[in-house]
């Protein structure tokens, strides 16, 4: 089922409330990370908004992963890349859904073995029902309360679109 | 058993990583992507993934060996596993005791993975048939019959230098084809990924029988197989295998065989040099060749790891896992 929020206005919006976030930041200080595949879609449309001066860093978090030993890799794994020195930077971490909040952790212990950084704040478009560690989002897109059998996915990356899936 | 069978799990992924030959052409890409992305690892500040934390590996080395040995130890370090580093020659066969004696006490310890290198073929594959289900082999050489993750971390680094598309090159090994492991392993992933062309150079005594069944041409005149090379392995002359006089003279076989400057002007200009280690400067190339522009032995080692990496956890992914 495709939801019909119109994901550019929630992009907009999360930029503003990103900007007011960040406002103390030096802009030199200031750069985005997006957790691969939707992350990293969102987190262009954000980075292009907010014009930040260093590149987009890319996570893929699947080397940390809690879950490697029962589920194995994923044969698609992509490198990670972050093109910037992460020692005493302001990190805004990107996601497309906040879920269990396992993939937060796992991308934060692995910001933390490529440096030390000043501060990490996480911004989703999709804030859902089931955490299952304490992990909240700073900035959220939409919230949404979803069974257990559903799920969030997101297309992209031209256009953003929501879909709500149920196993059955 | 087949080697296939052997090899990779009912599910299709891997289980144990023995030999080239049993594998398919997905697999060696998937090693490919993977170790490409933990080519990655490196460059992180703490150089570690927590992938295979717990997990123990064994290296079981029967036979000397210090890049080998140490890029497995250094690619399992990386992986956060703890390693046990075992040198057979100077322990308990010494006394005795047998190769599935050895096996049975270490597993006893709750190891997970064997990292296993021997003068003798098949040594791997025994060790494969008889360990416990959920324990993985991978081998590291076994006498003249497979060096597999040498073959992988040698495509790694062809694609690396001349992108994945290996149908458009030319790929040419020159040297001891006869004692060489390394050779068998690199003609069978070259073919796996269907290479447009490969070539082997030796003096006929250094040429195993029927080597063209392997899908090869054959030369015998080092100029005439490297023209238009996109690519030229040379391999290591293996001085302590070299029993029966199998060539007049070191010296000689520089001659007609080594890699000189004047040599590789017959290769395409953008000709990639590569040498599995360790290099016997002045006999199978000059230092020139070794160290200068063409050459990427030094990143061959680098790509080692990536390459072990990939491996070593691929293979320790639980059976049944979907993705």
């Amino acid at each position: 089922m495709k939801s019909d929020h119109d994901i550019p206005a929630i992009i907009d919006d999360m930029a503003e409330q990103l900007r007011k976030l960040t406002a103390g930041c030096p802009p030199d200080s200031l750069a985005m990370v997006g957790i691969h595949t939707g992350g990293v879609w969102v987190a262009e449309a954000l980075h292009r908004k907010l014009g930040l001066r260093e590149p987009l860093g890319v996570l893929d978090i699947s080397f940390y992963r809690d879950d490697f030993t029962r589920i194995g890799m994923n044969p698609q794994v992509k490198p990670s890349q972050l093109p910037f020195n992460v020692d005493d930077r302001h990190i805004i971490l990107v996601d497309d859904v906040l879920h269990t909040g396992r993939t937060i952790r796992a991308a934060m212990n692995e910001l933390f073995d490529y440096g030390r950084p000043a501060s990490i704040i996480l911004a989703t478009l999709v804030e859902r029902s089931g955490r299952e560690l304490p992990i909240e989002a700073n900035v959220v897109g939409l919230h949404m309360a979803l069974a257990d059998n559903e799920y969030v996915k997101l297309s992209g990356p031209e256009p953003l679109a929501l879909e709500i899936k149920r196993d059955t | 058993m087949s080697q296939s069978s052997l090899q990779i799990r009912d599910d299709g992924r891997l289980r144990h990583f023995l030999s080239i030959e049993g594998l398919n052409r997905p697999i060696l890409q998937e090693i490919l992507d993977t170790a490409e992305s933990f080519a990655g690892v490196a460059e992180q500040t703490v150089k570690k993934v927590p992938l295979l934390r717990g997990k123990t590996i064994v290296n079981l080395f029967f036979e000397a060996s210090t890049r080998t040995r140490t890029t497995f130890e250094l690619a399992a370090k990386r992986l956060s596993a703890d390693v046990l580093n075992i040198n057979v020659n100077a322990s308990a066969t010494v006394k005795g005791e047998t190769l599935l004696d050895t096996l049975r006490n270490l597993e006893a310890m709750h190891v997970d993975m064997f990292v296993v290198r021997h003068a003798d073929s098949g040594t791997a594959h025994f060790i494969a048939r008889h360990v416990l289900p959920h324990v993985s082999v991978i081998n590291a050489g076994d006498g003249r019959h497979a060096h597999p993750t040498q073959a992988m971390l040698d495509m790694f680094t062809i694609r690396r230098e001349k992108g994945a598309d290996f149908g458009r090159l030319r790929v040419v090994i020159v040297g001891d084809i006869l004692h060489s492991r390394v050779a068998r392993s690199q003609i069978h992933a070259l073919n796996l990924l269907n290479t447009g062309e490969v070539r082997v150079v030796a003096p006929r005594t250094l040429l195993p029988a029927h080597t063209e069944s392997l899908g090869v041409q054959v030369f015998h005149s080092l100029r005439d197989g490297i023209r238009d090379a996109d690519v030229i392995i040379m391999l290591r002359l293996q001085r302590e295998r070299m029993q029966g006089a199998l060539l007049p003279s070191e010296h000689e076989y520089y001659q007609l065989y080594g890699l000189t400057q004047d040599k590789l002007s017959m290769a395409k200009p953008d000709v990639t040099v590569m040498h599995p280690g360790p290099i016997n400067r002045g006999v199978e190339m000059d230092s020139l060749v070794a160290d200068g522009p063409h050459s990427v032995i030094l990143s061959q080692v680098t790509y080692g790891i990536a390459v072990r990496m990939a491996v070593m956890s691929m293979a320790m992914q639980q059976a049944g896992a979907g993705a």
